[in-house]
């Protein structure tokens, strides 16, 4: 008896029997790959040609901004982060494992993709998986 | 009839501020008065409102302002397109002149935003656990300081770079009366201030005000048969795209491809090229974003950004001066004027009325904006012939 695990975005899976991992939208027809599901390719307009793939969990940080000032009730400074995966799809995500400090983040340094539980619940006080990126190992 | 140019043949703004006491359609409508007033018509000579708001866009702001300045029975069209609203509109009422439907329009664009905070990322928690903090920020500071960091990331743009934009328009803003700040703020203080996200400091970012700006639109015929030549300024191109599918797009908005495209296509559509421009004002909703359109817009090579910023080749004086109004950061960014103020900034040049900031001799001006979600407005505009 297992509820199915919440998670953060649609594009985050988190299988009963297995470890959770990141599912792009790949288009058979141009290449292109999406995070979010679509009607039809949103690079190509191929209808039907839009299959599920897994993303790797390894790639490179593109680009960084550091928040210092936030939304009530979020903690600062975090790092928003811009990473390119290996084989192909771009993801968003906090980056954590290292300082929020310029001067100590190196853009185009290899990182990978980890899976935690969310740092705070919805309104109805559900738990969710989300993933962030830190340092490569 | 139809296909002849099109010309801004009234143009006007009102000072950007914080007016708790003015609805939105007051001051809409004391930008187009000033704009008729201008252009020496009233509103019984214009066939059509093209009306641009962001904020209160299903609210029929265009009807509002009608029943401010004469409910004429004409057309009134809402125009959104987040901070490209007021180019859209223009660009609306510049199509439907080409067409050869109407002879003289009014566009107006009008945002009441003094006291809006931060925007993007926290807005309609949807159901389920909202990602703002834990996937990032949505919110602009951080989607343009991530814009901001690729730059650096391919040529090395610095901090102190970033933050040298706002020093320039801060300086420019004191010569300009309807600026919203008029305060020149040296770089160890654009530095100093707040950080808000990295490395935009709140001195780099945009400011939050009230405003409002209409222009008045002829085809070439009635500015003719009215005797107008003397302060029409000529359409050459107007120009609107959106962001094409890119690889980072889905979650990194592309506001560079949408940029170069619009630019290749109003180069082409005007006939000139990016030396022929005499003044430019461009969408420096953060400093980061400045620096992006300089080499987007043709001002520079690709990597000659920060280059053009050491060697203040964008400051008054300077081979193409940037944002003489004082741009979003200091004359303020009033979501739906903003696409029309600039193109009063560049109209006040080409007409040889900017008073101490006039760059001499100016005669081709480019005005452009971008719209998150995201689309982009270029105008280029050629100065009165006489």
């Amino acid at each position: 008896m297992s509820e199915e695990t919440l998670t953060i975005k649609p594009y985050l899976k988190a299988p009963a029997d297995g470890d959770p991992y990141l599912e792009g939208q790949k288009c058979d027809s141009c290449g292109a790959i999406s995070l979010k599901e679509r009607m039809a390719c949103a690079k190509c307009g191929g209808r039907d040609t839009v299959k599920p793939t897994k993303l790797a969990t390894t790639g490179k940080l593109h680009a960084f901004s550091i928040i210092h000032r936030a939304f009530p009730g979020i903690e600062v400074p975090f790092i928003s982060a811009i990473a390119d995966l290996d084989g192909g799809g771009t993801i968003k995500t906090n980056m954590v494992g290292i300082d929020a400090d310029p001067d100590k983040i190196t853009l185009g340094m290899d990182i990978q993709v980890a899976f935690q539980t969310a740092p705070r619940k919805d309104a109805d006080g559900n738990e969710y998986l989300t993933f962030v990126v830190k340092p490569a190992a | 009839m139809g296909s002849e140019d099109v010309y801004i043949t009234g143009i006007d703004m009102i000072k950007f501020g914080k007016f708790l006491d003015r609805s939105i359609a007051s001051l809409g409508a004391e930008a187009a008065l000033g704009a008729m007033d201008d252009a020496r018509v009233t509103i019984n000579d214009i066939q059509a409102l093209y009306s641009g708001n962001l904020m209160a866009a299903s609210g029929m702001v265009g009807q509002q302002i009608q029943q401010e300045i004469g409910q004429t029975g004409i057309p009134a069209i809402n125009v959104s397109n987040a901070c490209a609203t007021g180019a859209t509109a223009l660009r609306e009422g510049y199509i439907a002149i080409r067409a050869g439907i109407y002879d003289t329009v009014l566009a107006v664009g009008v945002e009441k935003l003094a006291g809006a905070g931060m925007l993007g990322g926290g807005g309609g928690a949807p159901k389920g656990l909202h990602p703002e903090g834990l996937l990032g920020s949505g919110s602009m500071p951080c989607v343009f300081g991530e814009a901001g960091m690729a730059h650096a990331k391919d040529y090395g743009t610095t901090f102190e770079q970033f933050a040298q934009i706002s020093v320039k328009n801060h300086h420019h803003s004191t010569m300009n009366p309807k600026a919203r700040y008029q305060i020149e703020t040296p770089l160890e203080e654009v530095m100093n201030a707040e950080m808000i996200s990295y490395p935009n400091t709140k001195l780099m970012c945009s400011a939050n005000v009230d405003g409002s700006a209409a222009a008045v639109l002829m085809s070439e015929k009635e500015m003719k048969k009215r005797g107008l030549q003397g302060q029409a300024v000529k359409i050459r191109a107007s120009v609107l795209t959106t962001d094409p599918w890119t690889d980072r797009d889905e979650v990194m908005p592309d506001v560079n491809t949408c940029t170069r495209n619009a630019a290749n296509q109003a180069y082409e559509m005007a006939g000139v090229g990016p030396d022929d421009l005499d003044l430019v004002e461009l969408h420096d909703c953060f400093a980061t974003a400045e620096v992006l359109h300089y080499e987007n817009l043709q001002l520079c090579g690709d990597g000659e950004a920060g280059k053009l910023i050491d060697e203040k080749q964008t400051w008054i004086g300077g081979r193409i001066p940037v944002n003489l109004s004082g741009g979003l950061l200091s004359k303020g960014h009033p979501i739906g004027a903003t696409g029309i103020a600039n193109q009063y900034e560049l109209a006040m040049h080409l007409r040889g009325q900017a008073g101490k900031r006039q760059v001499e001799g100016a005669k081709i001006g480019l005005a452009h904006v971008i719209g998150l979600g995201t689309c982009c407005g270029i105008h280029i505009l050629e100065g009165p012939s006489s």
